[in-house]
């Protein structure tokens, strides 16, 4: 085997850990843990900044890494905890499909990744390219849970660790992208978490339950 | 000739330290869930009333019955002599492989389900149905942790895999292990009847897995199949230190020194991994029966995981 | 400076507006930053016209034909929308299905809204193009929900999650794009998104990352594009948010989101030198086309049946943009302006008929020409303008298209002529009884401001039957910046 350094292994092996934990979130059932599997997310995308930062020595980085705890550790988290509180939304939520199949379909698409980064990756001029395919397995991951699932809360994260997924990938294929660009995501992305908390409230309001089965009037007749 | 006794005494001490790593895992769990804790030597009191009981048998139990626990109690033993815990000195691990580890595994199983529905009880019928179901969906995912470490590690022969990550001069981290590792510990949850499973400590027939299966047992029988659980908790528990915390196993030729050094590491981790499950197992709850396959699955899928990430990372 | 202008106008009158609320004329300092960024989009066109393309702010800001006729194009209708809209939001008022607190809502939100669009046309760093397409959609999303009914609730949900997911897929295009260049433009500045500077080494940048980042672009973009198969947020949104959003809509954010996708395909074109790009939007292109036109069959409600008809013309523009080359893109371009005047011309239309109704269902509208005959007229020639009549300009850039698709592709054509023919049965046979027939229906509160749908209709007209000579300068112009 060829000697790798230690940064690079840690990298890689918190992009497996940021894997496991969209697998966990595919099967949670729990709004609650749902949400605290989010945060890891945030916390093994801040400590894989820092290791990118400190191994390329690139100060925006630790920026970045700031800007990602600060946001995705604390802020959001607190908001929708404060949501899920509000319009108590702890009960069971099904996924429409049962979990193993939805996990058997979660191992293709981790398949599909994979093979879908194969030219990127072979590329590799950063050692830390190799990780593309695992950010594009949790983006799919994410995308599959959106689908799945028919709760609006639980749409919302899987929205949200979609995102994790791209900046994931943004730091270990790029080294970040520039610091002004970032800022700007980030300022969107705290917009758009607050668009849907007001959301939540419009559709609570209006069917009672954030169950989206009920959105269902609008389809091709 | 040195490697036979240390083979010969490795046994012994898995033997000895099993019911004392059980009770540590109840000592834990019983401080963790503000009870007082029961000593830590309480399974040795208890094998010793076992032992002094004379047996009572069902009027319908066949040879079978009576033969089930000698034969998963060996089944153990010889899996412990398998299973590199100290050192990797060992003889008989060079001629059984990982994979026949796992056979012995289902030898046990086998035996005791038999035994189970022997006597011809519900309850005995029902954990062995249970039990047969869960073993089942646990052994393949067994093998393809087994198989994800292989792949790694280039051998299906545990003491040769220890010996590989200790020769490395540095530590390398593999994620595919990560991932082998977590569906490893869901499999020993599931294996060896511990929440979110099974509840080791339930006193409902209903619910129950592997009580269930040897509520007909008593006296030195019983003593057997309870030791031999706690074995195969060891052994599990062994097998993982193997798999993924190989530091502090001994090895081929080493010294006395060191070898009191393995013992002390072994007694160590097993401390910790005592502790780590007994605090998840007072954490998690029990998951209802039929949510058991779900678990399972994902464990199986963790691990198929694995190995993908270890064809695409190749690390 | 006259980006400034173009940009500040939009983003003060939002700022304003936010303080007016719905005081009595807050629809009038709308239609004021409206007009001012209309006049400002007016100068920065006079300078690029005098000056030729240039760049801004160390170079965050770069214009040329392309993207500013797409800003004139954008102030324009952004103008005659808010004043369709002053009138159209009273009566939605005075019909009690909007507060005062809603339209202040709807009026910041507008005028935000046009700062993103315009942000997203005028930038130069592909980063600030991402960020601003979802300033675009988090603006607009509370504005489809503006009635707060259930039907709205669920289309914004379903647009915002739709298009969330089709934009972050598109942030990993970009974050591709970035990898892509980084090596060649070095990280650590922005040199490295910036397009023009991307355009100019994009012959070296790394054909397979440049590959995998277009089809994420492509995806994630083209969802706003409302390109097939993620369409579907499309219909709901125009249908159940009011109607100048609707117009809004499909006027012009489908446009920008074409913008963006043309863009990221001229730096494709360039690394992979294949015509692979061109056949991805060629096909994408046509499956939205012949989807919309079958879809538009099965249509009751009026906005709706239109904003099928958007996808189906948003198919056929992606696949003039496919086909490439100087006529395709010229009739590609003329298409996206004809298209964005006629179906804000439309909608605006058809939103004063929904009034006059009471509903949105085709069947229950009937009579505009006895009880409304400028909205009836609106309709109808809106209506056939879409459809493609000549002598409207929507039949000179559609006619062009199809020239150019039986000249290079030859299989094309009939799917083309196929999706057309059906989407002229499904909307002439819904328009007709919809204008003509009786109907005791009555008459509005206030006087519709219908000056826009003829303005818009008029300059249609004209285009189809002369096209000035600068104006066709222009776009030959913008066509060669495409290329392809």
């Amino acid at each position: 085997m060829p000697p790798v350094n230690l940064s690079t292994q840690v990298v890689q092996m918190l992009a497996g850990a940021l894997l496991l934990i969209s697998f966990a979130m595919l099967a949670e059932r729990r709004s609650r843990r749902l949400l605290i599997l989010l945060i890891w997310q945030g916390v093994v995308l801040v400590a894989s900044t820092v290791i990118v930062a400190a191994s390329a020595g690139l100060t925006h980085l630790y920026f970045s890494a700031a800007l990602t705890l600060l946001l995705k550790v604390c802020v959001l988290p607190l908001v929708l905890f404060r949501l899920m509180r509000k319009l108590g939304i702890e009960r069971d939520n099904e996924p429409l499909v049962n979990v193993p199949t939805l996990m058997l379909v979660g191992l293709g698409l981790v398949i599909f990744a994979f093979g879908l980064a194969q030219p990127a990756s072979a590329l590799a001029t950063t050692v830390l390219r190799k990780t593309l395919g695992i950010a594009i397995a949790v983006i799919l991951l994410s995308f599959l849970m959106i689908l799945a699932r028919r709760k609006a809360f639980t749409q919302v994260i899987g929205f949200l660790s979609l995102e994790n997924g791209l900046f994931f990938a943004a730091t270990t294929t790029t080294y970040g992208m520039p610091m002004v660009v970032e800022l700007g995501m980030a300022l969107d992305l705290l917009v758009a978490v607050f668009i849907f908390g007001i959301f939540f409230f419009h559709i609570r309001e209006q069917f009672d339950s954030l169950d989206l089965d009920q959105l269902e009037s609008l389809k091709e007749d | 000739m040195t490697a036979y006794v240390w083979q010969v005494s490795e046994c012994l001490l898995a033997i000895a330290l099993a019911p004392l790593f059980a009770g540590w895992v109840g000592q834990c769990r019983a401080w963790l869930q503000n009870r007082s804790a029961p000593p830590l030597w309480q399974p040795y009191l208890v094998l010793r009333k076992l032992f002094h009981k004379d047996a009572a048998l069902a009027t319908d139990a066949s040879w079978l019955f009576r033969l089930a626990p000698y034969v998963v109690f060996s089944t153990m033993v010889v899996a412990a002599a398998i299973i590199p815990s100290v050192t990797t000195d060992l003889p008989l691990a060079r001629v059984a492989d990982a994979i026949a580890l796992v056979g012995l595994f289902a030898t046990a199983r086998v035996f005791i389900s038999l035994a189970a529905m022997d006597v011809g009880t519900a309850f005995g019928s029902m954990g062995a149905r249970r039990e047969m179901m869960i073993g089942f969906l646990a052994e393949p995912a067994l093998l393809m942790v087994l198989f994800s470490a292989f792949m790694t590690h280039g051998s299906t022969a545990l003491p040769e895999m220890v010996e590989g990550v200790l020769d490395q001069p540095h530590i390398v981290l593999h994620p595919s292990l990560f991932f082998a590792g977590v569906a490893f510990v869901m499999v020993l949850l599931a294996e060896n009847a511990r929440l979110p499973v099974d509840n080791p400590s339930t006193h409902l027939e209903l619910t129950m897995i592997h009580e269930a299966m040897i509520l007909e047992y008593s006296a030195r029988h019983l003593a057997l199949l309870e030791w031999a659980s706690w074995l195969k908790l060891f052994n599990y528990a062994c097998i993982g230190f193997a798999l993924f915390l190989p530091w502090g196993i001994a090895l081929h030729g080493a010294g006395v020194g060191l070898l009191a050094l393995a013992i002390a590491a072994v007694l160590a981790k097993l401390a910790v991994a005592g502790a780590a499950l007994a605090l998840f197992e007072t954490l998690s709850a029990k998951l209802r029966l039929f949510r058991a396959p779900e678990f399972l699955t994902m464990a199986f899928l963790l691990a198929v995981l694995g190995l993908l990430v270890y064809l695409l990372l190749g690390a | 400076m006259e980006i400034l202008l173009v940009l500040g106008f939009p983003l003060l009158g939002a700022a304003l507006l936010a303080i007016v609320g719905a005081r009595r004329y807050a629809a009038e300092v709308s239609v004021a930053a409206s007009l001012a960024t209309l006049l400002a989009s007016a100068l920065l066109v006079l300078r690029i016209i005098r000056h030729g393309p240039m760049t801004a702010w160390n170079e965050e800001f770069f214009i040329d034909p392309f993207n500013v006729f797409l800003v004139a194009l954008t102030a324009l209708v952004g103008f005659t929308t808010a004043v369709f809209s002053r009138p159209y939001m009273r009566i939605e008022a005075s019909h009690g299905r909007l507060t005062p607190g809603r339209l202040r809502l709807y009026h910041s939100m507008y005028q935000l809204f046009m700062a993103a669009m315009l942000l997203a046309l005028t930038t130069n760093n592909m980063g600030f193009m991402w960020v601003a397409m979802e300033m675009a959609t988090l603006s607009t999303v509370l504005l489809v929900s503006l009635y707060r009914t259930r039907g709205s609730i669920e289309a914004a949900w379903k647009y915002f999650i739709l298009c969330g997911v089709g934009i972050a897929l598109a942030l990993f295009g970009t974050a591709l794009l970035y990898t892509a260049a980084e090596d060649l433009l070095g990280g650590e500045g922005m040199g490295a998104l910036l397009w023009t500077h991307l355009d100019a080494v994009k012959g070296q940048l790394e054909p397979r990352v440049m590959g995998m980042a277009f089809v994420f672009l492509l995806v994630g973009y083209g969802t706003k594009v409302g390109l097939a198969p993620l369409h579907n947020w499309l219909p709901d949104a125009h249908a159940e948010g009011p109607t100048p959003v609707s117009a809004v809509l499909s006027g012009l954010l489908l446009n920008v989101a074409l913008y963006a996708v043309i863009r990221c395909k001229i730096l494709t074109d360039g690394a992979l030198h294949s015509a692979l790009p061109g056949h991805m939007l060629m096909g994408f292109g046509l499956l939205s086309t012949l989807l919309a036109s079958f879809f538009l069959w099965r249509q009751r409600d009026i906005k709706r049946l239109f904003a099928y008809s958007s996808i189906e013309h948003m198919g056929i523009i992606t696949f003039a943009f496919g086909m490439g080359g100087p006529i395709a893109n010229f009739a590609g371009l003329l298409h996206m302006t004809m298209h964005s005047l006629t179906k804000s011309a439309i909608f605006f239309a058809a939103g004063h008929a929904t009034q006059l109704s009471g509903t949105q269902r085709m069947d229950r509208i009937r009579g505009l020409l006895t009880i409304h005959p400028s909205v009836g007229w609106g309709l109808m020639l809106g209506g056939l303008a879409i459809l493609g009549m000549p002598p409207f300009g929507v039949f000179t850039s559609e006619y062009l298209i199809l020239i150019t698709a039986m000249r290079d592709h030859p299989w094309a054509t009939p799917v083309l002529l196929l999706a057309l023919a059906v989407a002229f049965g499904a909307i002439f046979s819904r328009l007709q009884p919809m204008v003509y027939g009786d109907t005791d229906d009555q008459p509005l509160p206030h006087t519709p401001a219908l000056v826009p749908v003829f303005v818009h209709l008029g300059i249609v007209l004209m285009m189809g039957v002369y096209i000035p000579p600068a104006l066709a300068e222009w776009y030959r112009l913008a066509a060669q910046l495409i290329g392809g």
